[in-house]
């Protein structure tokens, strides 16, 4: 607790401090642990029964996986229907329900549960030298609500009457008990609320970790950017999932014990709904997007081997999006009428200040770098390009009158699809192939990897370029077929095609999987040269994660540790921190 | 129409090129060519579609012009990310095993893309101010008569579980009609006519609904429990066709309805014409909603697949 770190001498971690600690790890960290070296039950009961961070982050990451390959076929079955004018693939019931599912399994139980719940839970105890997260048993307890929650959902459409069909948005009173009184609708508010506790509570673990479990001389102004990221994450999830949960409550209530809080005739306001369920729903966009852009943020300087640029504009700037995010919910509602325009308008377009903060930050971090393009470097500029067209589409949707003229149309949905495919699809997998070999100590395949972003790539365009044209030709969302005469047909199908190749593209990755387990290659502890702490300790990491840590003087002190000479004349944080150096340190805060 | 007032500004493109000379110089016309090419291309008359409508009522202009204008800077902006991005990643492609300076900060660079986006945003916020106070201007509820001398036109467009029902209540005429069972299988026909201002007051008695018209560049919920209302100057006669876009249940996909631009004088045959066939406000019914839909235009083999027997979404 006490060790100052002016020696370049590796020192002893904390005593793993968790309610679950079963002491020191005695192994020696140079030996490559197998999980099977671990005390406690192994097989089938250690992932059932497991409290460690590293078990339920990949808990976390195969149920959501499953989830996105499912949303994902529920996807190309759409795209199958909308391929033709008068397409009888499936009935208006079936494709009702099918993009309510779509986007509330993406939504939901993949795109934050992977990040916060798997990769932030596996990544970043290990990213601040913290044995565990703060509370384990807690965490535990996220991950059976969540695999819960994702059960019921999507359960739901074997009970009678299908699964919810109003679109993932659940607008009241279409919500309602008359318009939708299927036990669907009822599985579907049960998650939420399943799913919501799960997020609170990671959330709770997260800001508690990143709080109060960092390594001594990390100071908050050397946690890695994506452990930043995850921090921020963490509060956005305690300021908006409380208010969701509230909404699905009401909703509950009204469906089932006579309330009228969103229904006209019993006195009440529908769009209330709304105003509740945006006020949860665009943080919950950051909350998605931050952990994503976090990873990316890890991923640019290691490929570039250079620090990242601007590493407090970069953390300040994650703080103003998230401030601004709680203020822009109804840019949602402009076309209710009855939000004040400008206001949202405003702050809608000033959050597009701090994001373009962070393009800048992460193209000169690459400036003038030794740039080289494994899968996970690839995928990240895949993310930058994704990203800036679906940036500079939503300033555009910031102004009232534009969304007037887009609103539910394709032209949205193009938008939001190249914003959370390039944050949790495009970052998602940069963050996979990178973490994957510290994660299970075996690389995937390079060629593999590559061949599944080209094909991502390319298919992701065809895909959602023509959707902004049939938007601004008047294709509204949501609906399972279209007239002839319209002038859709040929962009559907050319989207269709995109949609197919994007599939496709995960097949690789499915056979990179197998792949690294049919023909392990051994990854090494630290494969890319990283630069955080995750990449000192072995691969997989032990039970307790470290024996010793190096000495923190930057935001990247594994890097630091490995190249002593270029850290002397300008190495980030060493000048800035060196009365920091001198006190003693704990978990400092 | 706000953006013309950018008109007189346009003195200022030929200055970008007739600046020559010492680098800081073209550093300031470099920013001011970012910050000022937009303005100006958006003051010329000159507006790329980029695939939408150039709209069909006078509110619709100015959105469209509003759209294009920031499309072209999205475009310019978005473009010089682009390049720098492509540039980056090509020009600093490992060539050696050399270690590349370690630098991680540059003040003035951060503090000039923190300022230039902000200049963009309020420069666009303002324009986005002036069109909306024009596209969302209403002349006063009960007016019959604008400022301008002209007749303001009353509708009340009623949209309900599928379908839209139009009432004139100065004409004494009804026109209603579900799903897709209208003229051209574009479900119920709502004649306006053009060169007037034309009130629409939207309701829904149901679940929300979106009232569209492409041409229009424009929508509004129609929500339970608030009467919205919004003005529409139609300036060329013709067919627009409009459609749902708030998801409503089963049917949503095949809430169709279309709005017919006419003359003055086509309107009053039409409205004669209505009357005489007792398509009066009396004959208006409550809609009839969660009923099955008479006609849609879907083939049989998928009318089949259709559950008609669900109403509402069970």
């Amino acid at each position: 607790m006490t060790t100052t770190i002016e020696s370049p001498e590796l020192i002893e971690p904390e005593e793993p401090g968790g309610p679950d600690a079963n002491g020191p790890d005695a192994h020696d960290p140079a030996h490559d642990h197998g999980e099977h070296a671990e005390h406690g039950p192994s097989g089938l009961l250690k992932w059932l029964t497991s409290t460690d961070h590293k078990v339920i982050g990949k808990s976390y990451m195969i149920t959501s996986l499953v989830t996105f390959f499912l949303s994902g076929t529920m996807a190309i079955v759409m795209r199958l229907q909308l391929a033709n004018p008068t397409s009888s693939l499936v009935n208006f019931q079936t494709y009702n329900e099918l993009f309510t599912m779509h986007g509330s399994l993406m939504l939901y139980l993949f795109a934050g549960p992977f990040a916060f719940g798997g990769l932030a839970n596996y990544i970043v105890p290990l990213q601040v030298g913290a044995p565990d997260m703060a509370y384990p048993r807690l965490n535990a307890l996220s991950y059976w609500l969540y695999l819960g929650g994702t059960s019921l959902m999507t359960l739901s459409f074997l009970v009678a009457g299908g699964a919810a069909s109003f679109g993932w948005v659940a607008y009241a009173p279409l919500s309602n008990s008359i318009n939708s009184p299927g036990t669907g609708t009822d599985m579907w508010l049960m998650s939420l609320a399943l799913t919501g506790f799960s997020a609170i509570f990671t959330g709770v673990n997260l800001v508690a970790t990143i709080f109060y479990l960092r390594a001594p001389g990390m100071t908050m102004f050397r946690i890695p950017i994506f452990s930043w990221n995850m921090l921020v994450t963490g509060i956005l999830i305690l300021i908006a999932f409380p208010v969701l949960f509230g909404a699905v409550v009401m909703l509950f209530c009204d469906r089932h014990f006579g309330t009228h809080i969103y229904s006209v005739q019993g006195g009440g306001v529908p769009v209330l709904w709304q105003h509740l369920f945006w006020f949860w729903g665009h943080p919950e966009v950051y909350i998605l997007a931050l952990p994503y852009f976090g990873i990316v943020t890890d991923v640019f300087p290691v490929f570039s081997r250079k620090p990242l640029f601007g590493y407090r504009g970069m953390v300040f700037a994650t703080l103003s999006i998230a401030a601004l995010s709680t203020g822009v919910w109804a840019h949602h509602m402009f076309t209710t009428g009855v939000v004040l325009l400008p206001f949202f308008s405003l702050l809608s377009y000033l959050i597009a200040v701090p994001t373009g903060i962070k393009f800048f930050n992460w193209i000169g971090t690459m400036w003038g770098g030794q740039l080289s393009f494994q899968t996970p470097m690839l995928f990240s500029v895949g993310f930058l390009f994704a990203f800036l067209m679906g940036g500079v589409t939503g300033v555009l949707l910031a102004a009232p009158p534009v969304d007037f003229m887009t609103h539910d149309t394709y032209f949205v949905v193009a938008h939001f699809h190249q914003v959370l495919i390039g944050t949790t699809v495009f970052a998602g997998f940069a963050g996979f192939y990178f973490w994957y070999p510290k994660m299970f100590g075996r690389m995937l395949n390079e060629t593999l990897g590559k061949l599944h972003f080209w094909f991502l790539f390319v298919g992701f365009w065809i895909t959602f370029v023509p959707q902004y044209l049939l938007g601004l030709k008047g294709m509204p969302r949501r609906i399972a077929d279209y007239l002839s005469g319209n002038g859709w047909t040929g962009l559907n199908q050319l989207s269709t095609v995109g949609a197919i190749i994007i599939f496709a593209s995960f097949l690789f990755f499915l056979v990179n999987l197998v792949h690294s387990w049919r023909k392990p290659v051994a990854a090494g502890d630290n494969p890319w040269d990283g630069h955080a702490l995750e990449w000192f300790t072995s691969s997989p990491p032990p039970h307790h994660n470290f024996t010793h840590l190096p000495p923190i003087r930057s935001e990247r002190p594994v890097w630091d540790y490995n190249h002593p000479e270029h850290r002397k004349d300008e190495s980030h944080g060493d000048k800035r921190h060196r009365e920091h150096d001198k006190e003693p340190v704990g978990a400092s805060s | 129409m706000p953006l013309s007032a950018l008109d007189t500004p346009s003195a200022d493109a030929p200055e970008g090129p007739s600046t020559p000379g010492r680098s800081r110089r073209w550093k300031r016309v470099a920013v001011g060519l970012a910050v000022g090419a937009p303005l100006v291309l958006g003051g010329c008359n000159f507006y790329p579609s980029y695939g939408a409508s150039r709209g069909s009522t006078t509110q619709g202009q100015d959105t469209f012009r509003l759209f294009s204008g920031m499309m072209t800077t999205g475009i310019i902006v978005g473009g010089f990310v682009f390049v720098l991005i492509l540039f980056t990643v090509l020009r600093y492609r490992r060539r050696s095993d050399e270690m590349p300076k370690q630098f991680h900060e540059s003040i003035p660079i951060e503090i000039l893309y923190t300022g230039i986006p902000v200049l963009i945003v309020a420069v666009l916020f303002l324009f986005t101010v002036l069109t909306e106070n024009n596209v969302d201007a209403t002349v006063p509820n009960n007016a019959r008569i604008t400022t301008t001398g002209a007749p303001v036109l009353q509708v009340k467009v009623t949209a309900f579980q599928w379908g839209w029902r139009f009432d004139y209540p100065d004409n004494n005429v009804t026109v209603s009609g579900e799903v897709t069972n209208g003229p051209g299988g574009l479900g119920p026909q709502m004649v306006l006519p053009i060169h007037e201002t034309v009130q629409i007051l939207l309701v829904s008695n149901d679940v929300i609904h979106g009232f569209y018209v492409r041409d229009f560049n424009f929508s509004r919920y129609a929500l339970p429990g608030v009467d919205n209302r919004f003005d529409l100057n139609i300036v060329h006669t013709g067919l627009f066709p409009g459609q749902c876009t708030q998801i409503c249940g089963l049917y949503h996909s095949e809430m169709l309805f279309s709005v017919k631009g006419v003359t003055s004088a086509e309107f009053q045959s039409w409205t004669a014409r209505e009357i005489a066939a007792g398509n009066t406000l009396a004959r208006s019914q409550p809609p009839a909603s969660n009923t099955p839909p008479l006609t849609t235009h879907l083939t049989p083999s998928n009318a089949l697949a259709a559950p008609s027997t669900k109403k509402g979404s069970l």
